[in-house]
C-alpha cells in the first residue's frame, strides 16, 4: 500500500487541543472537524491539506486527550499519512483505528523540508523523498496493524473478520 | 513480573507476559463520557451488532458539557441516554447524578484492584491509584470493547518512581507530580507504565495518590499504578460489592529504570504556559498577575483539594478584579463540602461555585478565558487554547497555590499564608 503527498512540518509535542480545539467536538460530522484542523497552531492548514499532504513531525505527536476527532480532523482535511519521531499512544491507536497511516520515523524532521514531495510504502516503511532523492526507513508496522489500515480502520476490519467467521 | 504485567497477563489468560508482547485482554470495566461516548456509539452501530458484550460492565458518564451548554451538546447527551436505555446499561450517570467521570468511577466502586479498566478519556490512568491497570483509548477502540469486551494492548515497560521524605506544609501530591513531569518531560514515559513506590506514597491519602496517577499521561505514560495496600483495599471495600484480586510486583521484577525523588525540600511547583513539563518553583514566577483562578477537575477537585483551598480562603476575599471558579469533582464531593462549610467559605470569599463538570478544564464552558488573560488552575493541561482563547495563558498548580494566588491577584506561594492561618 502506497501513499504520497507534499510534506507539512511541525515540531515536538503537537497536542490534540491544537489539532482540534474542544469547542468543535459537539459536532459528529468529520467535515466540521476538518475545517478546523490544526487551528491552534496553523489556521491555514485546511487549505494546505486539501491537495493531500503528509505530516512530518517531531516527538510525541498527538499528546493530550483521547479525542479521536483529532486524527479524524486530519484525515478528512486531506492528510494521507503522519510521520513522526514518536507518537502519543492514544493518538497512535486512534489514527490506526480510523485508517490513517502513522509511521514512527526516527530522524525524520532533520531529513525532510516543508513542501518536499514524499512517497511512502506502508508495507516496508520505505519513504522516498522525491525532492531530495533521499531514502529513509520508518519503523515497520506490525502485520495486524497494517491489516487494520488496509481494511480502512478497525470497524471495517471487525465487520470483515466477523463476516469471514460467519462464512 | 511487575504489577502491571501481572494484571495484563491475568486479563489475557496467560501465565506470563513481558514488555513488548501484544495481548488480547479481557476488559473488566469500560467507561465513556459525553465527548467520546456518542462517537463510540456511532462506531458500535456501524459494526452492526444488536447488543453490547456486557451491559453491567459499561459506565456512561455525562460530565464534559453538563448541564448541556448548547443544543448540540444536548443532542450528544440524548444519544448517550437512548443508548443506555436500548442496551439496558444501568450505570448511566446523568446530569445531577455523578460528576467528573473519573471521580464517579472511583466513588461508585467501579474500580477494583487487579481490574483492567479501559476508558474513553486520557485521564483514565487515574484508577491505578487503587491498584488497577487503567488506560485511555479513543472512541473506535471503545466501540470494539462495547462489541467484544476485549482490547489488544502492548505490554509496557515499567518505570519505577520511588518517593521518600515528608512534604512541607502546604506542599503536596500536585507539587510532586508537576516536579516529576518537569524532570522526565512530556514524552519521558511514552508507551510506558509508571509505578509509584516508597514510604511517601504509602503515607499518602487515596486522594493524593489519585492526583499522582491522574497526571502520568502528561508524560506520555500508558498507566500509573500503586500497589494496593490496606488503605486502598479499605477504600474499595467501602464502595465495591464484588471480590477482587490483589497483584503485587515481584521482588526481582524488571524495570526499565528507577527514579528516586525525595520531597523533604520540595517547594510549591507550577507548570508554566504552554506545556505541562515547563515546570518551575512557584517562587520563580511569583507576582505574575492573574485574571482567573480555577479549582476543580479530575486532578484536584476532591474534598481534600477543596479543604486545602478553603484553609487559605477562610475569612478572606479574593482580589478585586480576579474571578475564582470552584468546581467540585462530583455530587458526593459537593455535598460533603457543603456539610463541612467549605462552599460557604468559597462563596463568602467571592468565588463562583459551579456544578460538577469538566467545564473550564476542558475548555467547554463554565469559565473560559479571553485573549491575553492569565489563569492559575488546579487542572492538568495548559496547552494553547485549552481553556478558551489560544492567546490566554494557563499556569497549573496545587489547590493551595490556586487559592493563595486568588487572594493576592497574582501567583503566590501558599506558604506565605501559614502565619496566622491556624
Amino acid at each position: 500500500m502506497r501513499v504520497s503527498g507534499k510534506a507539512v512540518k511541525y515540531g515536538d509535542n503537537i497536542n490534540t487541543d491544537v489539532i482540534i480545539p474542544s469547542k468543535y467536538l459537539t459536532s459528529l460530522d468529520p467535515s466540521d472537524w476538518a475545517m478546523h484542523a490544526m487551528e491552534g497552531i496553523d489556521p491555514d492548514f485546511p487549505r494546505k491539506a486539501k491537495e493531500g499532504v503528509i505530516i512530518a513531525a517531531g516527538r510525541n505527536f498527538g499528546c493530550g486527550s483521547s479525542r479521536e476527532q483529532a486524527p479524524q480532523a486530519l484525515k478528512h482535511a486531506g492528510v494521507k499519512c503522519i510521520l513522526a519521531e514518536s507518537f502519543a499512544r492514544i493518538f497512535y491507536r486512534n489514527a490506526i483505528n480510523i485508517g490513517l497511516p502513522v509511521l514512527e520515523s526516527p530522524g525524520i524532521t532533520a531529513r525532510i523540508n516543508e513542501g518536499d514531495m514524499l512517497s511512502i510504502n506502508l508495507d516496508d516503511g520505505k519513504i522516498v523523498n522525491e525532492s531530495s532523492g533521499e531514502v529513509i526507513f520508518a519503523s515497520r508496522l506490525p502485520e495486524f496493524i497494517l491489516e487494520i489500515i488496509k481494511n480502512g480502520g478497525l470497524i471495517e476490519h471487525l465487520i470483515k473478520i466477523m463476516g469471514e467467521r460467519r462464512e | 513480573m511487575t504489577i502491571s504485567e501481572k494484571i495484563l497477563a491475568h486479563a489475557a489468560g496467560l501465565d506470563h507476559v513481558k514488555p513488548g508482547d501484544i495481548v488480547d485482554a479481557k476488559v473488566d470495566m469500560a467507561m465513556a463520557n459525553d465527548i467520546t461516548g456518542p462517537l463510540a456509539i456511532k462506531m458500535f452501530k456501524r459494526i452492526g451488532l444488536k447488543k453490547v458484550w456486557d451491559n453491567k460492565r459499561i459506565v456512561l458518564v455525562l460530565d464534559h458539557q453538563v448541564p448541556a451548554d448548547s443544543a448540540k451538546s444536548a443532542e450528544l447527551h440524548k444519544i448517550m441516554r437512548e443508548f443506555a436505555r436500548e442496551q439496558g446499561i444501568e450505570l448511566l450517570y446523568d446530569v445531577g447524578d455523578g460528576g467528573v467521570c473519573h471521580q464517579v468511577m472511583i466513588e461508585g466502586g467501579h474500580v477494583k484492584p487487579g481490574d483492567l479498566i479501559i476508558g474513553a478519556d486520557s485521564h483514565t490512568c487515574t484508577y491505578g491509584a487503587l491498584g488497577a491497570f487503567a488506560t485511555g483509548v479513543g472512541s473506535t477502540d471503545m466501540a470494539a470493547v462495547f462489541a467484544t469486551g476485549k482490547l489488544w494492548l502492548r505490554v509496557p515497560q515499567t518505570i519505577k518512581i520511588n518517593v521518600t521524605g515528608g512534604f512541607q506544609e502546604l506542599v503536596g501530591p500536585k507539587d510532586l507530580i508537576l516536579h516529576i513531569i518537569g524532570k522526565i518531560g512530556a514524552d519521558g514515559a511514552i508507551y510506558k507504565a509508571i509505578e509509584f513506590t516508597g514510604p511517601t506514597i504509602r503515607g499518602m491519602s487515596i486522594s493524593g495518590r489519585l492526583t499522582l496517577c491522574n497526571m502520568v499521561v502528561e508524560t506520555g505514560a500508558k498507566n500509573g499504578i500503586i500497589e494496593p495496600d490496606e488503605k486502598a483495599i479499605e477504600y474499595v471495600r467501602n464502595r465495591a460489592d464484588k471480590p477482587f484480586k490483589i497483584f503485587k510486583s515481584d521482588e526481582d521484577a524488571d524495570y526499565e529504570r528507577t527514579i528516586n525523588f525525595n520531597v523533604d525540600s520540595l517547594e510549591p511547583m507550577v507548570a508554566c504556559p504552554h506545556s505541562v513539563d515547563n515546570v518551575k518553583p512557584v517562587k520563580d514566577v511569583e507576582g505574575v498577575e492573574i485574571d482567573q483562578a480555577f479549582l476543580g477537575s479530575c486532578t484536584n477537585g476532591r474534598l481534600e483539594d477543596l479543604e486545602a483551598a478553603a484553609r487559605i480562603l477562610r475569612g478572606k476575599r479574593i482580589k478585586r478584579g480576579v474571578r475564582m471558579i470552584v468546581t467540585p469533582a462530583s455530587t458526593q464531593v459537593y455535598l460533603e463540602a457543603l456539610k463541612r462549610g467549605l462552599i460557604e467559605i468559597f462563596i463568602r470569599a467571592g468565588a463562583c461555585v459551579s456544578n460538577p463538570t469538566c467545564g473550564a478544564c476542558f475548555g467547554g464552558h463554565m469559565g473560559l478565558l479571553a485573549p491575553g488573560e492569565v489563569c492559575i488552575s488546579s487542572s492538568n493541561r495548559n496547552f494553547v487554547g485549552r481553556m478558551g482563547s489560544p492567546e490566554a495563558m494557563i499556569y497549573l498548580a496545587s489547590p493551595a497555590t490556586v487559592a493563595a494566588s486568588a487572594v493576592e491577584g497574582k501567583i503566590t506561594d501558599p506558604r506565605r499564608f501559614l502565619e496566622g492561618s491556624a
